[in-house]
């Protein structure tokens, strides 16, 4: 982990410090062309020995400049740049000092780094960069909730909504009006010196600190690795409050502009909600079925795909925004709606590449908002009221531990697996807040004479934050050791569940039938054959678009199995697809095929060990070759699929049916098998055979090594058995298509 | 209904004990049972299959055989019935029972295994006590009829892979001529261990509204 090696610690630190020193430096020369103080004279005195050079023109011959100084003209970029740099490196250096990370969660670290930025600032007197509210509204939250919506667990998700929707929505009105209420009342006591703020002050105080924050969420969960349960829940309701939070914020703004308010703007207000949250979500819905939709028609030109995605549901956010819904969640709509779709019909390169960017962009913002949070703490106007502060802390807890507590109470009523007391304290204790709450209070206007108020709130709110990042952040790591709440287990994809997860949902849906019982897995059933029987067609190009779930699945699976063969690149070692161990330890790759490699001899039946020797050694053979072959491209240009262009993708879709072929092989079971002697002989017929899914080329001479004398059963065994090896799975070109139309 | 009635109330209470339904719950049950089988005593094949919606369901035959099964009464006995009864429906039906919250954790191990052990026997189609490949294959066949293209050799490919998955998983240690005859039940039970069964398979006999029953007519 350690990327300088282990050298003295204090080298480390200096080298951190180092950067620290040239962050703050680098907002001090934002400053210097504006401001024309002398504090680098050099630079000003160039300057302006060139502007008396110019001005002397055309009197005097200037020589020509052969180094010339033009900051201005990059200052935009450049500073960008170097900021976004430097916070990178930060980063890095965190993980190389590794006895804090463990301690503390990497945004502490980044809000702490960003107050030493402040502070630095601060002394030379200059203005800090503060987090301009639109800049994290409209460039640094999207990437997160897009990479956190793409990538969410639907399955868990949906399974969890009723839960998901009642703590997001019921809870952070019950917080809302709580903690707006409470400190009301806490501005009317004497000792507080507020007595002038309005009730429609506190409850819009109380709606912006309400909410939890879905980047402190993921940026504090995905740490400690809990139980997918747990996750969704804490996550999802940070995502589904934004609508409330959005109505909330927007409706107390505008009452404290108005007058009186009437019943019937309450009533307007309750509508306004479902506007925005279902507005969001359909704006969301419409430009994710237009992702789709394009998506279909890219296969022609594979390496603009990612950008369609990103486009595509940044214009979703963007769109919302501009009706005032909710954002977030039409950037979650748009990314859950697509990409089912998306990926089946994109190359795999791009799904990588969509993956990667994703994850690269949410990680550089989330960098950018913690030190940005940090910097601007520094900065900002501060109005430090200590009762005030002490007691929005209080009530935030505790109308945190109330709500989940109440609500759960409810809840359980409805849920078949309960949430535990265990449950119910990490869910109450995850609730953080974030970089959002304090920018919807940098967006407070000032009002006459409030510019304490806002001063005051802003005070509050960045210490609530600091207490949960902080203090929560920090310890719920050692109080999910302490409590020993279930950890997410280890994920691999397994074949069986796979096959037992779609054979449940089939068994419930067939015994609700039975009871003649309009549940769950009914309607869900209707949602996928709805799904499939129209939707799919549209938005998803070729043959794909029958590929039952199953298929896609083992597609996947054997995708990266291949991938993993490839790169470990080991001659000795058998290809076996379910490398799948139980114990995989560091070296996955390695050691996993290590592990299997004893399996698939061991299942075939009663073949003598001179025969077994020799299928090893020419699988060996054939193995080497493969990769060799791999390397350059093979005259064999088969025409697998005249829409995949992407050689690599073809060559691993190769090397998986390689092995399909071979570990049905292993499986023959004697006893049952219909299969004779020779037909199972004729499964090692060259692997050009699968190369060749064209049947032109069926009868081109093998070119690799002598395989087993099955060449005089090439004849009769071929034909019947070419279909086979075509059809395992693949969608292929147009002629074996018909193994592949639904009937 | 009024012989029937005392006679399926002293039948209720008998159920409840060995099923572990509530009184309510196998009330309902009892009157979709009556309109499923048409007022008549006993249940049979035909009933189940001609329930419309059950007909786009890929593994049907497994589900309706399941009813049959006499392996899932209590007795364990081996073989099917031609008919069932209603006791026999209800046994069948409380396999699919939610967990409430006040179950103890040995409660929880015995129900997940009686779940698992309904879907052991849903493979296992000969009654030998071993899911053999064949066996598998067809149900992975079934599972994926109904998009109608794969056929037979995709599905065969991925039973293949299920079946290496549980070999190797539960016995690394094969020797060279071994051979893996099929999967036992410790090991279905062993590769199924993560999905937790006795959370995800159950119905929701609660909201059973017998206004809203469907007839399977």
């Amino acid at each position: 982990m350690a990327v300088l090696g282990p050298g003295p610690a204090s080298f480390r630190f200096g080298s951190v410090l180092l950067i620290l020193l040239i962050l703050s430096g680098s907002s001090w020369t934002r400053d210097v062309p504006t401001g024309r103080n002398d504090t680098r004279p050099e630079l000003n005195r160039e300057r302006d020995g060139q502007n008396r050079d110019h001005g002397n023109n055309a009197t005097k011959h200037k020589a020509f400049p052969v180094l010339e100084l033009n900051y201005d003209y990059v200052r935009m970029p450049f500073e960008i740049s170097l900021w976004i740099l430097l916070a990178l490196l930060m980063k890095l250096g965190f993980h190389i000092i590794p006895r804090i990370s463990h301690i503390v969660p990497e945004s502490c670290l980044l809000i702490f780094v960003g107050l030493l930025i402040g502070g630095v600032i601060k002394a030379i007197q200059e203005k800090a960069p503060v987090m301009d509210t639109k800049l994290f509204f409209l460039y640094l939250l999207p990437p997160i909730i897009l990479d956190a919506g793409y990538f969410l667990p639907i399955r868990a998700f949906t399974e969890n909504m009723g839960t998901i929707l009642v703590f997001a929505v019921v809870g952070t009105l019950w917080n809302a009006f709580f903690i707006g209420g409470m400190m009301f009342a806490v501005c009317q006591i004497e000792a507080a010196a507020a007595a002038h703020v309005s009730l429609l002050s506190c409850l819009l105080f109380g709606s912006i600190i309400s909410a939890v924050d879905p980047v402190a969420v993921l940026a504090v969960f995905e740490e400690i690795h809990i139980n997918e349960l747990l996750h969704i829940l804490v996550f999802g309701e940070s995502l589904l409050n934004d609508a409330v939070t959005v109505v909330l914020y927007h409706l107390f703004e505008e009452f404290s502009h108005a007058d009186t308010v009437t019943v019937g703007d309450a009533f307007l207000g309750v509508v306004s909600f479902f506007v925005v949250s279902l507005g969001g979500i359909l704006v969301g819905v419409i430009y994710g079925v237009l992702g789709a939709f394009t998506s279909r028609f890219t296969s022609h030109f594979r390496v603009i795909e990612p950008l369609f995605v990103f486009l595509y549901s940044y214009m979703a956010y963007l769109s919302a925004e501009v009706f005032h819904l909710s954002g977030i969640m039409s950037l979650i709509a748009c990314g859950v709606v697509m990409r089912p779709y998306v990926e089946a019909n994109i190359s795999h390169k791009s799904y990588t590449t969509i993956k990667y960017f994703l994850k690269m962009w949410s990680s550089v913002s989330e960098t950018l908002i913690f030190i940005f949070l940090g910097v601007s703490t520094v900065e900002g106007p501060h109005n430090w009221n200590w009762i005030f502060v002490v007691f929005t802390l209080v009530f935030c807890l505790l109308s945190r531990v109330l709500g989940v507590v109440g609500l759960t109470f409810i809840i359980n009523k409805f849920r078949i697996v309960k949430l535990t007391k265990k449950d119910q304290f990490i869910v109450a204790y995850g609730g953080l807040r974030g970089a959002i709450a304090f920018s919807l209070g940098y967006l407070i206007h000032q009002d006459e004479g409030s510019k304490d108020t806002r001063g005051m709130f802003l005070t509050a709110i960045i210490t609530v934050i600091f207490f949960t990042v902080f203090v929560q952040g920090m310890t719920i790591r050692p109080l999910v050791e302490l409590l020993a709440v279930k950890k997410k287990k280890e994920s691999k994809p397994s074949i069986n569940e796979e096959i037992h997860t779609q054979f449940l949902d089939h068994l419930l849906t067939g015994i609700e039938d039975i009871c003649g019982h309009y549940g769950h897995h009914h309607w869900k059933d209707k949602l996928n054959r709805f799904n499939k029987t129209y939707v799919k067609k549209w938005l998803i190009a070729g043959e794909r678009s029958s590929e039952p779930q199953l298929i896609s699945f083992y597609n996947k699976m054997e995708m990266k199995q291949a991938m993993m063969l490839v790169e470990s690149g080991s001659a000795a070692k058998l290809p076996s697809v379910m490398a799948a161990a139980p114990a995989a330890p560091a070296a996955p790759a390695q050691t996993a095929e290590q592990q299997s490699e004893p399996t698939p001899e061991r299942m075939i039946p009663k073949i003598s060990k001179t025969r077994e020797a020799e299928i090893r050694r020419i699988l060996r053979a054939n193995l080497q070759n493969t990769r060799q072959r791999l390397r350059s491209y093979s005259r064999h240009d088969f025409f697998m699929d005249p829409f995949e262009d992407n050689m690599s993708e073809v060559r691993f879709r190769r090397q998986r049916v390689e092995m399909e072929r071979r570990m049905s092989h292993y499986l023959t079971v004697p006893a049952k098998q219909q299969e004779t002697p020779s037909v199972r002989k004729v499964w090692f017929e060259p692997e050009h055979k699968v190369y060749t899914y064209d049947k032109n080329e069926s009868t081109r001479p093998s070119d690799s090594a002598a395989l087993l004398d099955e060449s005089n059963q090439r004849a009769d065994g071929q034909s019947e058995r070419e279909k086979p090896t075509r059809c395992l799975s693949d969608p292929g070109p147009d002629e074996e298509g018909s193994c592949f139309l639904p009937s | 209904m009024g012989a029937t009635q005392t006679h399926s109330e002293y039948q209720y209470e008998n159920m409840v004990g060995k099923t572990g339904f509530s009184t309510e719950q196998i009330k309902n049950l009892h009157m979709r049972f009556q309109q499923l089988s048409g007022n008549e005593k006993t249940l049979r094949r035909e009933h189940l299959k001609n329930i419309p919606a059950l007909a786009n369901n890929p593994i049907k035959t497994e589900i309706i055989e399941a009813f049959f099964d006499k392996r899932n009464q209590l007795d364990n006995e081996l073989g099917s019935y031609e008919e069932i009864g209603f006791e026999e429906f209800l046994m069948v039906m409380s396999h699919f029972r939610p967990l409430s919250i006040k179950t103890s954790e040995e409660e929880r191990t015995a129900m997940r295994r009686q779940k698992v052990r309904f879907l052991f026997n849903m493979h296992d189609t000969d009654g030998d006590g071993k899911i053999t490949l064949e066996e598998y294959r067809k149900a992975v066949e079934e599972l994926l009829s109904e998009s109608g293209t794969i056929g037979q050799e995709g599905a065969r490919a991925i039973a293949d892979a299920a079946m290496l998955e549980v070999a190797s998983t539960n016995v690394p240690n094969m020797g060279p001529d071994d051979f893996y005859e099929g999967i036992t039940f410790e090991h279905f039970e062993e590769i199924l261990k993560d999905l937790e069964m006795e959370s995800r398979m159950h119905v929701r006999f609660l909201d059973m509204n017998t206004a809203n029953l469907r007839c399977g007519k």
